[in-house]
């Protein structure tokens, strides 16, 4: 058994000519919160589908929960709970009845499901629609049930593919709590796919796709401190001339543009002071943006995420999956 | 942090029986609530089958010039009663694999044809619910309510089980619904209309009476034709498919049949096991 929840080594599939994913490596540690980060039609589904044993990797090894996905898909399927992008309860089922049958198709003894049952319940706050067809839940709603529905069997690792997408932002930051209690409680591998920047910045670690590939790992910190610097935006009286001092007594390579004059600095707050002190020109503003993630995707894959959602990629992520 | 590691000894090691028959149960019994709850879909799957006995029959009637054509349809009838929430059962495969529910199945530690099972087992219950509803109407059709009724029911069991194999098969073979829609649709008109439930098969020229013979619905009709109970189903001359110039046993007709859902069985399971 190996130490990690999830490792891949050279994990690759391809869908005739086309390559979903281009030899994936991996190496997520039990209990970490792991984001998969990459804009629509990266290969994140498919990678996914590959560690939950539905889909043939084309080469490459990969075991989860220290089970072989291809030689033992049937304990790494009683070790992982999956979450898919698409909404998967039963409408026509009630809440309880929904996890009562995923708790027998996964073979959990009937008094312990009933206990599990009504403690998942009360930890995704669906305690009072228990009996309720869940064709009447909002998306969030279901999005919990299912959170809870993952978790029945007890796994050691959560796959969840795009667990905030089409829900309203307020849901997202509930469905956030959510993934961080039930990582504090039960102590389980979250292993999640997303396209949102922001959130990655949950993480423990992030990985980056892009096109079929993992361009950078780590935690969203170290990510940011490859950007190594804050950026300042200042709004001057006179751009140039502010642009000229900044080289002048500073050495910093600034440009000007239609947004003000901008630099990049290593520790943006303190150089405020400095910067005033010596500039001749009036200051108008002065921002200091942190490097987010969105600078550190820039960075690897020379477009923003949303670039990359526009390209030709995008087609590809329905056929994908 | 690895609590959930040092749980109880994992209680999914048991014996591959039991869990397959607690999977088979499980996806039966959700049929069968669906079913219970969805009572507008029962309502709209009886209105076609009764239409048919109704109008058709009853303007049969007046063409024949006699009674008794309502009795005839009756077995047609039971069948169109059941064929279609057997067929709901593939419809939902479809759909399922579109909206990502099935692979909330397939990614489940179970073998996958005691899913298919446990599917079938859900339409066939289905089925038989709606036969049974329709089979309380045989006095409209002239049909004495006589203990022969039990034994039709048995046979609503076994055909509509067979028809949720068939269903099930070609959901598994056809990805999406669209398709199904139509190849369902096509293949059903002339499997009904070759199978002696709306006219005697008997008169017909030679390739059609081959067709007849190879259709599983005839044997289907026939049976049912056979064990109604009283001669309201029955006209003089050969209505059913011939085997050499004479009818084949009764046993022989629904071995047939069950011989189809077992071949339709094992097929759709072993492609449902595939993984992509």
């Amino acid at each position: 058994m190996s130490e990690y929840a999830v490792v891949a080594e050279g994990l690759r599939k391809t869908y005739g000519e086309r390559t979903a994913v281009k030899g994936l490596d991996l190496a997520v540690a039990p209990g970490q919160l792991f984001g998969f980060l990459g804009p629509n039609g990266a290969g994140k589904s498919t990678t996914i589908g590959m560690l939950c044993t539905l889909v043939r990797p084309t080469a490459g090894r990969a075991e989860v929960a220290g089970h072989d996905v291809l030689r033992a898909p049937a304990e790494v399927r009683r070790a992982i709970g999956l979450i898919f992008q698409e909404s998967t309860v039963d409408l026509d089922l009630t809440a309880e009845e929904n996890l009562r049958f995923h708790a027998e198709l996964f073979g959990v003894p009937r008094r312990r499901a009933r206990v599990a049952i009504a403690e998942l319940l009360e930890l995704v706050e669906l305690t009072d629609r228990r009996r309720s067809p869940v064709g009447t839940f909002s998306g969030g709603m279901r999005r919990r049930l299912e959170i809870a529905r993952g978790l029945l069997h007890t796994p050691r690792v959560l796959f969840l593919d795009e667990p905030t997408t089409g829900l309203d932002p307020q849901t997202r930051i509930s469905i956030w709590a959510h993934l961080h209690r039930i990582r504090r409680e039960q102590g389980v591998t979250v292993f999640l796919t997303t396209h949102h920047l922001e959130e990655a910045e949950h993480c423990d670690r992030i990985a980056i796709l892009d096109a079929g590939e993992s361009v950078v790992s780590g935690t969203p910190a170290e990510l940011k401190a490859v950007i190594g610097a804050d950026l300042i935006t200042l709004r001057t009286g006179d751009d140039a001339a502010a642009v000229r001092a900044l080289r002048d007594h500073f050495g910093l390579d600034a440009d000007a543009g239609a947004d003000g004059v901008r630099v990049r600095v290593t520790d943006g707050a303190s150089f405020v002071p400095k910067l005033c002190a010596e500039l001749a020109v009036p200051v108008h503003s002065v921002t200091v943006t942190a490097p987010a993630l969105d600078d550190v995707f820039v960075h690897y894959t020379g477009r923003t995420i949303r670039e990359a959602e526009d390209g030709p990629m995008a087609l590809a992520a329905t056929s994908g999956r | 942090m690895l609590a959930s590691l040092e749980l109880p000894p994992d209680p999914l090691r048991r014996n591959r029986f039991g869990t397959d028959l607690r999977t088979i149960r499980v996806l039966w019994l959700r049929e069968v609530i669906r079913f219970g709850r969805n009572r507008l879909r029962v309502a709209m799957g009886l209105v076609s089958p009764l239409l048919f006995l109704l109008i058709l029959g009853t303007g049969l009637n007046s063409l024949m010039g006699g009674g008794g054509f309502q009795g005839y349809l009756f077995p047609g009838v039971l069948l169109m009663a059941v064929q279609a929430p057997a067929l709901a059962v593939g419809i939902s495969i479809v759909w399922d694999r579109q909206s990502g529910f099935l692979r909330q199945m397939l990614v489940a530690p179970v073998r996958r044809a005691a899913l298919v099972a446990g599917l079938c087992l859900g339409g066939a219950t289905a089925g038989t619910l709606y036969g049974l509803l329709v089979l309380v109407l045989a006095g409209v059709a002239g049909i004495p309510y006589r203990p022969e009724l039990l034994l039709v029911l048995g046979e609503l069991v076994l055909v509509s089980f067979t028809f949720t194999a068939m269903g099930v098969l070609a959901a598994v073979c056809i990805k999406r619904i669209e398709t199904f829609q139509v190849v369902i649709n096509l293949a059903l008109t002339p499997l009904l209309f070759l199978s002696g439930a709306v006219f005697p098969a008997g008169g017909l020229p030679g390739w059609l009476s081959a067709a007849v013979a190879v259709n599983p619905l005839a044997y289907a009709v026939d049976a049912l034709r056979r064990t109604l109970p009283g001669d309201a189903a029955r006209l003089p001359g050969t209505t059913g498919p011939q085997w050499w110039g004479s009818a084949p046993p009764l046993v022989a007709e629904l071995g047939l049949v069950a011989a189809l859902a077992a071949v339709a069985l094992v097929v759709a399971a072993r492609r449902f096991s595939r993984a992509e």
